[in-house]
């Protein structure tokens, strides 16, 4: 079998699966480079990424996938999971050798690792949605630090600059160290360098940095979160299952 | 100086948690005015109660005055309790503050009846025409009707509500009537009637296209809430009753919120029993089948069985039922007969149909699907089932089940399900 080194990037995997056809290969290893441990009896290939290869592969993926399935072929690749990255390029495999529809086929082992794996960045993403509590700077930026377990900024962008068209707001991935930054115009990658002035391991900012608003508004939302609350009914395993413990340091009300 | 306003938001958002809905769904306004705000149409939780209740909205009482006295209620005007009153300035002001910083989907407003039905919808109009109009505020915002409100104001708030509800309270006349003699379920089938066929006039000169721009009415439709517990109804009646409501008046959802005692009225359980919460948990389980598993609710509560199960869910129960309909062939059977076997949900049987049509499915092909196999496997035949020689019967069956399932089956029941 050989061994493709590729760096993880979604250009290097859609490189490495032209390859695989282009040199005829029979079975292939997918590895991420960072993850690589050169062993002696390997056949080992380093991927470089070729932009051109990698449109000629989407390009592929695009007749005979729906929108639907290419999102979720993408999706799938933002877990930045070691074995996803093998099963996309198995997957990948299945679909140009097979007849078109053959993502429907739920009995095959690699239309179902894709999908599953599909749900999970979604339910990622939409936890992302859902438990981003911005903090109204001194200068105006709504600002939330995260570090969501998969990739996900990607996928939120669109949704938070629909949504607050009319304010700055900052969203930070402390894992990725990277952030989207929208102007009121457009959204753009930033990085650390960026928000220097904020420290980036303190989730909540301290109070010289924040609006004259803000402390109230998160005072506000804990009384509301608590008054809400029916005693008589409480269910902890219910509730840690839908906020799990992990993302209570980034949520205002569990402090 | 914070204190005035945290002591009203605490009194007004703990008399509003009694109405269980929080749903943010259903909405469909866009941000297309430069302003704030973009409805997902699926909704989003955006945290949990300790008790496991989705928050999406921020759930609030305009005031918690009231002329009423209805005995379930904790805002009853006989009850001791602290009053409060916000003004339209900072309920817009909380939901905005709130909405920027991404807590909430948007309002849900709600309110005691001070003065009269006409005075009480007039506030709640304003509010929701202020976030709209002046705020340009395209979130969520779910409406209080109020009985008896004007055909006017209720036209106005359907303009700028994206959901509005109005409660049963108890499933039957006769229970409402026990505990309410002054309210009656026609004061409800009023205006849930009048929305309703304003929704649909609003629709139809949509589609004959003669005006450009017709604006939203309600788009995210009705809902209503029926207590649970409180009086004596079976679940059959219950279940009959919000069969009827969903059918009559097409609505959107219909909540059951089991009563958590608040008073020491003896028509009523007593302060510190439990709520109804096992109970409440297979009626959402059963409104679950009537409106995505296509049963008809007389197939799951009728004269024989006018209660449900308390240890088995309502499909489970009715497949032991009706054992003469099973098993079922995963590779032939009809897509309906599919989703009515135990342990399969509405994703899987889509699955199953389509991965069908690519060869036989066997076993091992079904856990990946992602079946509950262990429940699923007494009732369905698929490529590799061995020869079944002496089928058990339906008691035998159900005690196999639970058996196998009894770790995981009879804990505490959750009260927002997704599972059969
Ligand atoms: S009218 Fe509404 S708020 Fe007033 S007592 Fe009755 S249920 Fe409570």
């Amino acid at each position: 079998m050989t061994t493709y080194i590729f760096n993880g990037s979604f250009e290097g995997l859609l490189t490495a699966i032209f390859e695989f056809y282009d040199r005829k290969e029979k079975a292939v290893e997918l590895v991420w480079d960072k993850l690589y441990q050169p062993s002696i009896l390997d056949e080992a290939l380093e991927i470089v990424n070729d932009e051109f290869k990698a449109k000629r592969v989407w390009d592929g993926l695009k007749k005979k996938l729906s929108p639907e399935w290419r999102t979720r072929f993408y999706k799938a690749y933002l877990s930045e999971d070691p074995q996803t990255f093998q099963d996309l390029l198995d997957f990948a495999r299945y679909i140009f050798d097979n007849p078109a529809g053959a993502e429907a086929n739920f009995g095959n082992p690699h239309v179902i690792a894709i999908s599953k794996m599909d749900k999970k960045v979604n339910r990622e993403k939409h936890r992302m949605k859902a438990f981003i509590r911005f903090q109204q700077t001194g200068d105006n930026i709504y600002y939330c630090p995260v570090d969501p377990d998969f990739n996900v900024l990607p996928l939120i962008a669109s949704f938070f600059k629909n949504r607050y068209t009319d304010q700055r707001w900052i969203i930070y991935d402390l894992k990725r160290k990277y952030g989207l930054f929208y102007d009121l115009k457009s959204v753009q990658e930033i990085t650390y360098e960026f928000i220097s002035e904020i420290d980036i391991k303190k989730v909540i900012l301290p109070i010289e940095l924040t609006d004259p608003k803000e402390e109230l508004a998160s005072i506000l939302w804990k009384d509301y979160f608590n008054s809400t609350n029916i005693p008589a009914r409480k269910n902890m395993k219910l509730h840690i299952q839908h906020v799990p413990k992990r993302y209570w340091k980034y949520l205002n009300e569990k402090q | 100086m914070y204190d005035r306003i945290r002591e009203k938001l605490s009194i007004l958002a703990d008399a509003a948690k009694y109405d269980v809905s929080c749903s943010s769904s259903g909405g469909n306004r866009k941000n297309d005015n430069k302003g704030i705000g973009d409805s997902s149409a699926s909704g989003i939780c955006h945290t949990y109660t300790e008790d496991g209740r989705c928050v999406s909205l921020l759930k609030i009482l305009l005031t918690n005055h009231c002329v009423y006295d209805c005995a379930f209620c904790v805002s009853r005007k006989s009850n001791d309790v602290k009053r409060a009153a916000f003004t339209v300035d900072e309920v817009v002001e909380l939901t905005m503050s709130f909405y920027r910083r991404n807590y909430i989907e948007g309002l849900f407003l709600s309110s005691g009846i001070f003065k009269n039905a006409d005075f009480t919808m007039e506030r709640l109009v304003r509010i929701a025409k202020r976030l709209r109009l002046e705020e340009r505020f395209n979130g969520y915002i779910h409406l209080k009707t109020i009985p008896g409100a004007s055909q006017e104001l209720l036209t106005e708030a359907g303009l700028y509500a994206d959901r509005m509800s109005i409660n049963l309270e108890m499933p039957t006349e006769m229970g409402l009537k026990l505990l309410a003699p002054e309210k009656s379920h026609d004061d409800v089938k009023m205006p849930l009637g009048f929305i309703k066929d304003t929704i649909a006039k609003f629709k139809d000169e949509k589609k004959t296209g003669l005006i450009k721009s017709i604006p939203k009415f309600v788009p995210a439709g009705q809902s209503t809430q029926m207590v649970i517990g409180a009086t004596p109804e079976t679940d059959m009646e219950i279940m009959y009753s919000a069969d009827e409501y969903y059918k009559n008046f097409s609505l959107k959802r219909v909540y059951y919120s089991g009563y958590i005692p608040i008073s020491h009225d003896s028509r009523m359980p007593v302060i510190g029993s439990q709520p109804p919460l096992l109970r409440e948990n297979r009626l959402y389980q059963t409104d679950w089948l009537m409106r995505f598993y296509g049963f008809n609710v007389k197939e799951l509560l009728n004269t024989n069985n006018p209660h449900l199960d308390t240890d088995i869910d309502p499909k489970l129960s009715w497949a032991l039922r009706n054992l003469e309909q099973f098993p079922v062939d995963i590779n032939t059977a009809d897509y309906h007969m599919i989703l009515r076997v135990p342990g399969i949900g509405v994703n899987s049987a889509q699955k199953i149909v389509q991965a069908r049509k690519f060869g036989k499915l066997r076993s091992d092909q079904l856990k990946k699907i992602g079946i509950s196999y262990n429940r699923a496997k007494h009732f369905i035949r698929c490529a590799d089932s061995p020869i079944i020689l002496n089928e058990p019967d339906a008691p035998h069956l159900k005690s196999i089940i639970l058996t196998e399932s009894s770790s995981k089956y009879l804990k505490v029941p959750q009260n927002q399900l997704s599972l059969f």
